[in-house]
């Protein structure tokens, strides 16, 4: 068998896994997200009048909410799908985590920024605290004991046997 | 001073600040009465519109804040609606449904058979930081040039209680001879 089969045969290997899956999700309308789920989405929206997640909150506003939410979710809708349904029906301020555009990112910049000087910060008062130090080598030398202190370093030292 | 102290210092009135401000806004609980209702344009209901308390300017116009899932607003509403229909040549009514869903309000306004125009302030960004509302229903009073006269938190309790809230407006005698529609719709 020449290279070129060989290589056309390495191909057609490849792209034959690829091409039955797409063959089958095509034929059988495989949705490539999961089916949303009302507690998925409880925990990613809030509640409209609250100001708490949808899942904890059961005033009136968050029980027409959910109706609506499940509603969505008969109908076949996406989580993303639903989420954009509720913010354009309440706004972004719906949804409980900021969305990454706009201002909204500085929602996650400003803890990122946050922790880089709070480390840095941490690094150099390690630093800082370093430099203070003393050095015991640079201290003074320690003087050596008087005779009566060795004396009695001996002494003690045959009364334990040492 | 060294400036490690400065910081310090710095910081902390920095951090006072933020605190004073946070109460000073706290503080700032309602509208002033006297003073201007601020504006904003929103969405018409049913969609398809924009509208604002401005357009209303030289009329006199009772505010109502509500949203289909409150029951005192359900409870006032044959009210505010008989109200409407027997003054509304004196003073505008406008609704303005918030944090809402837009096929409860319309369900709402069929079942009550509300005429008068609404607007909907989907997020509530209008109506609790402009106006301050603390729920729903609240109501508002709007002279001609703009100004809150009175403001009523809570639903009314009958059509007497609105014609009380709305006395001003009643007494008014100039706003009997004054157009009664928004200038878009006069024309």
């Amino acid at each position: 068998m020449t290279r070129f089969g060989i290589l056309l045969l390495v191909v057609f290997a490849l792209a034959t896994p690829g091409l039955t899956q797409a063959a089958s999700g095509s034929g059988q309308g495989a949705d490539p997200q999961p089916r949303a789920s009302l507690p998925e989405i409880e925990d990613e929206v809030m509640c409209p009048v609250c100001g708490t997640l949808l899942g904890l909150s059961h005033s009136p506003a968050a029980e027409r909410e959910r109706v609506f939410i499940r509603k969505l979710i008969n109908q076949g809708k996406t989580k993303d799908e639903i989420e954009d349904a509720l913010v354009a029906e309440y706004g972004g301020q719906v949804l409980a985590m900021p969305e990454n555009r706009g201002i909204d990112v500085w929602a996650y910049a400003i803890p990122v920024i946050g922790l880089v000087l709070g480390l840095l910060g941490v690094a150099w008062a390690i630093i800082a605290w370093r430099r203070r130090r003393p050095d015991p080598a640079d201290g003074p030398p320690a003087e050596a004991p008087s005779e009566d202190e060795a004396d009695r370093v001996e002494k003690d030292m045959a009364r334990f046997d040492l | 001073m060294n400036w490690r102290t400065s910081i310090v210092v710095l910081g902390v009135v920095a951090l006072m600040g933020f605190l004073v401000w946070g109460l000073v806004k706290k503080g700032e609980s309602s509208l002033a009465l006297g003073e201007p209702v601020p504006v904003a344009t929103l969405q018409t209901l049913p969609e398809g519109g924009e509208g604002s308390l401005a357009d209303y300017r030289g009329k006199w116009v009772l505010l109502n804040v509500w949203a289909s899932w409150c029951g005192p607003c359900k409870a006032e509403s044959p009210a505010l609606d008989r109200f409407e229909k027997n003054n509304r040549d004196r003073i505008t009514v406008l609704g303005i449904d918030t944090k809402d869903l837009s096929e409860d309000a319309m369900k709402f306004l069929h079942e009550f058979k509300i005429e008068y125009p609404q607007l909907r302030d989907a997020s509530g960004d209008y109506t609790d930081a402009k106006l301050k509302t603390t729920g729903v229903p609240e109501s508002f009073l709007v002279d001609p040039e703009g100004n809150l006269v009175a403001h009523f938190p809570g639903p009314f309790e009958d059509e007497a209680a609105i014609e009380d809230f709305a006395a001003p407006a009643l007494k008014d005698r100039a706003a009997a001879t004054g157009s009664q529609q928004p200038e878009d719709e006069s024309e």
